[in-house]
């Protein structure tokens, strides 16, 4: 502040205006940082935006006159979805016996890989409970698409599976 | 002895650095608006979505319903389309407002007024989302005529929201399939690092033997 009131008095004390030699080089430095900022961000935020996605087939709707594929009931796994992040199973259709699992690595994915170890000709029947959520579709999929080689449908639940959920008492 | 460095040059470096931030400026597309946020759960799958031809359905976590499509062309002929299903007329203003939209979840019926309003006003409401009950379902005529309008070359994505309820995923689903008979879609997820298997399968042979 003083400097801009009073500067000038000790200045005309010489009797010389000097004009100040200011250098000709500009100093590029904060040009070149913003440069590499903008740089950056648009790095980063372009190849985060691509959206992943999972492809579903879901089965062919049986035509009237189709015989349906003779599965063996042995072979066949059914999964269902229920509330909380639950996952209720049984293996065969009649009179099984529904036990509970989880979405950790010790729950659903060692039952997946003993009984493919154990059946190679695994069928998995993905049923969900309509108090179940969109994760769990996704991340039982996902499930299968990690195993590997399962051959896997999205069906719809049935009043038996209910009845079995809730006799269970899970 | 310390010596002066000799001064670098950075002029070819600023000219490289500047040309690139050109570049990712101009290819970047910026995200349009959406009505709601929707938090996808995550996958290992790494599928690519194409940027084209692509129908979103979007269900968030209170079940409502979003349809949206890209290309101002097909929205275009789409609105048209429907507006003669449902006996509905549009003017160009309507129809303009409806183009430059991203997501929707609006049943025709209040369709015309939603489109009358400024896009301030829009953002401010809520959207009710799309009828898909089986008595009343919207989506389907929705998907019929961007696939006649594309000429079957759209391929759908569902963008669910992790909490969303099976119960409305069921109907969308049921949609696509029973109605559209299209049995091949795509649900849009995050990426997310796959497990370590063959670590998994070695850690269990380990707990076995003991």
């Amino acid at each position: 502040m003083a400097e801009l009131g009073g500067g000038d008095g000790g200045k005309k004390k010489g009797g010389k205006v000097r004009v100040k030699k200011s250098s000709t080089r500009i100093d590029m430095t904060p040009m070149v940082d913003l440069a590499f900022l903008l740089l950056t961000f648009f790095v980063m935020t372009t190849t985060l935006n691509k959206p992943q996605a999972m492809q579903i087939n879901m089965p062919d709707k049986p035509k009237e006159d189709d015989k349906p594929p003779e599965v063996n009931e042995k072979n066949v796994l059914t999964l269902i979805m229920g509330d909380n992040d639950k996952i209720y199973w049984y293996m065969g259709i009649t009179d099984p016996e529904v036990k509970v699992t989880d979405f950790s690595a010790n729950g659903i994915r060692k039952i997946l890989m003993e009984k493919k170890a154990e059946l190679p000709k695994l069928v998995v029947l993905i049923k969900s409970l309509d108090e179940s959520r969109y994760k769990n579709m996704v991340d039982i999929m996902d499930e299968m698409n990690i195993s590997g080689g399962l051959r896997a449908a999205l069906v719809e639940i049935t009043d038996v599976d209910k009845e079995l959920v809730k006799e269970s008492q899970l | 002895m310390a010596r002066i460095a000799p001064p670098i040059d950075m002029t070819p470096m600023v000219d490289l650095a500047f040309l690139l931030v050109t570049f990712f400026m101009l290819t970047a597309t910026a995200i349009p608006d959406e009505p709601v946020a929707v938090d996808t759960p995550s996958s290992v799958s790494m599928v690519q979505m194409p940027e084209t031809n692509v129908i979103t359905i979007t269900v968030d976590r209170e079940g409502r319903v979003f349809f949206n499509v890209d290309g101002q062309y097909t929205r275009d002929a789409v609105l048209d389309d429907m507006a003669g299903r449902y006996g509905v007329t549009f003017t160009p203003q309507e129809k303009r407002a409806f183009v430059l939209m991203s997501s929707m979840g609006v049943p025709m019926a209040s369709m015309k007024q939603f489109l009358g309003l400024t896009p301030e006003e829009r953002k401010e409401i809520t959207q009710p989302g799309i009828p898909v009950d089986s008595a009343h379902n919207e989506l389907v005529d929705w998907i019929n005529m961007t696939r006649t309008v594309t000429q079957n070359k759209v391929r759908i994505a569902v963008k669910g929201d992790s909490d969303a309820d099976y119960k409305t995923i069921k109907k969308v689903v049921n949609t696509l399939v029973d109605r559209n008979k299209i049995m091949k879609f795509n649900l849009i997820t995050n990426m997310e690092k796959g497990p370590d298997l063959d670590a998994a399968i070695a850690n269990q042979r380990k707990a076995e033997k003991h």
